[in-house]
């Protein structure tokens, strides 16, 4: 176990160090990267000033090594707008993101499991064609048109709920629907055929002879069986939340990172783009790891491969 | 394809097709199914609701909404067509080199796969297209540039199983020719996954080109593409409801053809494969 953990972790270390030399490499795709980081009705004697500033007048290997070097102390640079580290502004708004997405993942789950437990337990009930119904539609429902929608019925229409902002209890309530949807789908879809897979196993026919209540066998008995895919798919899946948050922060003017980095693409501040691009790369390997060491730690079998 | 003509059709399979051809045939008959163009603008007759002579209200420059979204439709098809097409031939040819060389080239691209995949598709979208700038173009290359990868792991995944088969073992022990393995041998077999895969990845990169669009990048008025109908109906949400409504259930419809009938092919092609 200790071999396979320090394996990939040092293969997370690695694809950290390349995400950053990617991230590095985004601002030369367009060709100069100094026109990303000003406004188009720059003169060329500023544009000329702020290349020399900033250093883009070097080779380029001096340039990747500067990077390099400040990316590992946490250094980005200063945000072109408000001057202050980029870094650090990504970060204030990283406890509005998580907390959505923590909420948003909870009632996936909450929703999803117990949702895909019937169907499968009931398979070929009204219960279970609708539930597919609506996991097969949640999948195919982009986050930002649900978003609009809800807005539209709920605070427009009904005017029962904020539009956006954080504040109360009541502001959580939209986003994490919008956000849970697409990943409730696939947490339900899975769910139900892991158990329908389990439940056709001997173990859980001995179970039921043995007269065990219906509830403690699906629960209890086949449940426990199906979770490993499904604890692979939450961590996977809670790094999807963080890409979908770009979308439903903005909508809903939640302050977390993904509103923050739309704002500096539509602003064209680079600094701050790089920054929150590779923060989520970080997060996103992270939960990947995770997944893995789970995956490891409930199935043995997985760590001699 | 042989197999083509044996595919049986289940229920939800043939929706998705009846979807998909309603949205190709809106595509291609925009003309004739409207009496107006797609950017005729009317300021006298903004923001009405539902009529009979505009079935789907106008928005705020008089438009006709229905006419935009056939229109629409053009736009949404086309990148998602385009789009699969060459991303899905670059990760055809890297995942075939990687997986059939091995070796060093394999670690490198794959490192490479992985570098790319560990970023969130649309945030990595975003970014790109925010780069290269607005346009249509622009937003092709996008979605080119950040789909490429789930081909090439896909593909390499699959030569690397095929190459342990014993006919291609065979092959090779009968000093069979490197391109002859490669095009007689491998590639028959990889057209199956392709396809699945490319059926999934068509409604993938149609709902990302809209929510690009939407955050104001991508895809520009006064062309009209779903995304940014949306976007400009979102300002109006409080007055016209149609201008949200009409575009988002045009996308959730074509999302969810697209879908059914990649899943459906997904089932009965190859149901071991799972993605």
């Amino acid at each position: 176990m200790v071999q396979f953990v320090a394996r990939r972790l040092l293969e997370a270390a690695v694809v950290v160090l390349l995400a950053l030399t990617a991230v590095f490499s985004l601002q030369f795709l367009a060709g100069d990267p100094v026109k990303l980081f000003l406004p188009t009705d720059t003169t060329p004697k500023q544009i000329e000033e702020f290349r020399e500033r900033l250093g883009f007048n070097d080779p380029w290997l001096v340039q990747y090594g500067r990077f390099m070097r400040g990316a590992i102390r946490g250094d980005f640079g200063n945000s072109l707008r408000q001057g202050e580290p980029a870094l650090g502004l990504v970060m204030q708004r990283l406890p509005a993101t998580l907390s959505l997405s923590a909420v948003a993942m909870a009632l996936a789950l909450g929703v999803a499991i117990p949702v895909g437990v019937i169907s499968a337990a009931r398979r070929n009930s009204w219960f279970d064609h609708a539930g597919i119904g609506a996991t097969v539609l949640g999948q195919a429902i982009p986050g930002f048109w649900l978003g609009l929608m809800l807005i539209y019925v709920f605070a427009v229409w009904l005017n029962v709920l904020p539009t956006g902002g954080r504040g109360t209890w009541a502001h959580f309530i939209l986003p994490s629907i919008t956000l849970s949807a697409f990943v409730a789908a696939r947490f339900a879809r899975l769910t139900r055929s892991m158990m329908l897979d389990v439940l056709s196993q001997d173990y859980i026919r001995t179970a039921r002879a043995k007269g065990l209540g219906p509830p403690r066998v699906l629960y209890k008995h086949a449940l426990k069986n199906a979770s490993l895919p499904i604890v692979t798919l939450l961590a996977l899946q809670l790094g999807q939340l963080l890409g979908g948050a770009v979308i439903t922060e903005t909508i809903f003017a939640w302050p977390g990172v993904g509103r923050f980095l739309v704002q500096a693409l539509l602003n064209r501040d680079f600094p701050v783009v790089l920054v929150g691009v590779f923060l989520t790369a970080v997060v996103y390997s992270g939960l990947n790891l995770a997944a893995d060491m789970a995956y490891a730690w409930l199935n043995p079998r997985i760590r001699y491969q | 394809m042989r197999a083509g003509r044996r595919l049986p059709l289940n229920r939800s399979g043939a929706f998705g097709l009846v979807l998909v051809a309603v949205v190709a045939g809106a595509a291609l008959l925009a003309p004739l199914l409207s009496p107006y163009g797609p950017v005729d603008s009317n300021l006298v007759r903004s923001l009405e609701p539902p009529s009979a002579e505009h079935w789907m209200g106008t928005d705020q420059l008089g438009r006709d909404m229905f006419t935009r979204i056939l229109y629409g439709a053009r736009v949404s098809l086309a990148i998602g067509l385009i789009t699969v097409g060459v991303s899905g031939a670059i990760g055809l040819v890297v995942g075939i080199v990687a997986g059939y060389l091995g070796g060093i080239t394999d670690i490198v691209t794959m490192r490479i796969v992985d570098v790319w995949l560990s970023f969130p598709f649309i945030l990595l979208a975003l970014t790109v297209s925010a780069i290269l700038g607005i346009g249509l173009q622009n937003i092709i290359l996008t979605l080119i540039i950040t789909g490429w990868v789930v081909y090439a792991r896909l593909v390499r995944g699959e030569v690397l199983a095929l190459k342990a088969l014993d006919y291609v073992e065979a092959a090779r022990a009968l000093g069979a020719h490197e391109n002859r393995i490669i095009f007689r041998h491998l590639l028959p077999n990889l057209w199956t996954p392709i396809i699945i895969l490319s059926s999934l990845q068509v409604a993938q990169f149609i709902v990302a080109e809209a929510a690009i669009s939407f955050l104001g990048f991508g895809v520009q008025p006064p062309m009209a593409s779903w995304g940014n109908m949306l976007n400009e109906g979102k300002t109006y949400i409080y007055n016209a409801w149609w201008m949200t409504t009409f575009p988002g259930l045009a996308l959730v419809l074509t999302a969810l053809g697209v879908n059914l009938v990649g899943d459906w092919l997904r089932d009965t092609l190859d149901p071991r494969l799972k993605f």
